[in-house]
């Protein structure tokens, strides 16, 4: 078999990591973002439950969260193993991205929302418009390293039989007796990834930035 | 005498046993300007905060208008519509222009259509002297000009009464008069005002009348006259005296 050949049936597995990717990260957002407004606007019980929520799932190793989750959200309902993994992974994530936001709200100062309540805003108008767009771009950058990890992460998910470039690696190591090559196509791959996506964040940082004197 | 806008009745807010003020009574009636002074840790901002009800109070009622505000099932939301307020470190919104800033409460609260929000704005902007700078973010404007930012941004609400917790206390001196300068203005074109302020200049000229504010009561309440010139309380005479030499210095240096 020769180099080509190889690396293209390890790249075909992109697909699916960027795939996994884009279910799993901007659904930890969401769920992250909610979490985090739960937990500094909704009062006390919804501040423990949250911070429960933030500490046990933080504590546990992403692998086992995702066989459970998996077996747990695959048991309900019945979805691929591809479907059923991002969404687990998002899971996990959200914890992480709550753990984000919730630091970026804290240091958008408090007098925001007041200035905001003092115009008439209500509580839930003063977030959507004046704390969140703050909050956001405070996030860009702790959020590029989470989402550095959820692209390396969702090499988890070959455990589960999803074909992205681990289980592909795996695979065509298995069968050519090429292991170094097979998993340093696989870093590569990551690495080029892991790289763009911050590269891409990046500018998105500098575009978002509030223009202020220096 | 225009009728009361404003109606304090026995306001008393504690933290625990803390008590920071306790049984103020207050009126303010339309086109007044009325400056609370007083030393700092006194409750100032704590009344001005009860009063647009950021904070709550714990005993005492308040009315807007004929509106009790104070009253169980009172729509703050709606109350705070009608009561502007300026903070001493400006607040404005970081993430909006200038003319953003002024159109926000137009366009979510008051549902205005865009294009009517934003001339209004610019009116707004016009009155505080700033509508070369409505394209400019918070920090890209000077501490004056933040502050008049965000006073264009209460003005623009149409608010019934205008509360100001130290608006200048947080300027650098040479920035000083041009906010006390649009104050100034508001006053005689007769809007309603409560100002907590140290700028005794401004008190003496603009207040129609002063309210002495020390440790959570009023110890004295008159016209700048009488309590400069004849104040009924000698810590009074003390206080105006200690302040106006701090803070009196400056304003005629600049």
């Amino acid at each position: 078999m020769d180099l080509v050949k190889f690396l293209q049936y390890i790249a075909s597995g992109t697909a699916y990591t960027i795939a996994v990717t884009l279910v799993a990260l901007p659904s930890g957002l969401l769920l992250g973002m909610l979490f985090s407004i739960l937990n500094v606007y909704g009062g006390k019980v919804s501040q423990r439950l949250t911070s429960l929520y933030s500490t046990v799932m933080r504590g546990i190793p992403p692998i086992v969260l995702l066989f459970i989750l998996y077996f747990i959200v695959s048991g309900s309902i019945n979805l691929s193993p591809f479907w059923a993994g991002s969404i687990s992974l998002g899971i996990v994530s959200s914890a992480y991205q709550m753990e984000i936001v919730r630091g970026a709200i804290l240091s958008v100062s408090s007098g925001q929302m007041m200035a905001a309540r003092a115009i008439g805003m209500s509580k839930n108008q003063a977030i959507q418009h004046i704390i969140l767009p703050q909050t956001l771009r405070l996030a860009i950058p702790p959020w590029s390293n989470e989402a550095a990890i959820v692209v390396k992460d969702s090499s988890l998910v070959y455990a589960l039989g999803v074909p992205e470039i681990l289980r592909r690696a795996q695979l065509i190591s298995a069968s050519t007796q090429e292991p170094f090559l097979a998993y340093a196509i696989a870093a590569l791959i990551y690495f080029l990834l892991v790289f763009i996506t911050n590269r891409l964040l990046d500018v998105l940082d500098r575009r978002l930035r509030i223009p202020a004197n220096p | 005498m225009g009728k009361p806008i404003l109606t304090i009745k026995k306001l008393t807010k504690k933290y625990g046993d803390n008590v920071i003020f306790h049984d103020i009574d207050l009126v303010v009636n339309e086109g007044d300007t009325i400056v609370i002074i007083g030393p700092s840790g006194t409750g100032k901002s704590t009344l001005l905060r009860c009063i647009n009800l950021l904070t709550c109070a714990d005993e005492g009622q308040i009315w807007l208008d004929d509106l009790e505000i104070t009253a169980k099932g009172c729509d703050e939301d709606r109350v705070r519509q009608h009561i502007g307020m300026v903070f001493q470190n400006f607040l404005l919104f970081n993430h909006l222009t200038a003319l953003d800033n002024v159109m926000m409460g137009l366009t979510r609260v008051k549902h205005m259509k865009p294009d009517e929000a934003k001339q209004k704005a610019l009116r707004e902007l016009e009155r505080v002297g700033l509508s070369d700078r409505a394209d400019h973010y918070p920090g890209q404007l000077s501490g004056g000009q933040q502050q008049r930012v965000a006073i264009a941004r209460a003005l623009a609400m149409d608010p019934r009464i205008m509360l100001f917790d130290e608006p200048t206390s947080a300027l650098d001196p040479e920035l000083i008069g041009e906010v006390l300068e649009v104050m100034r203005k508001l006053a005689l074109e007769g809007m309603t005002m409560l100002v907590v302020t140290h700028e005794m200049g401004f008190a003496r000229e603009v207040a129609d009348r002063i309210v002495f504010l020390e440790k959570g009561s009023v110890v004295e309440e008159g016209s700048p006259d009488d309590l400069f010139y004849h104040p009924k309380h000698e810590r009074t005479r003390e206080f105006l005296w200690k302040i106006t030499e701090l803070y009196g210095k400056k304003e005629k240096e600049y």
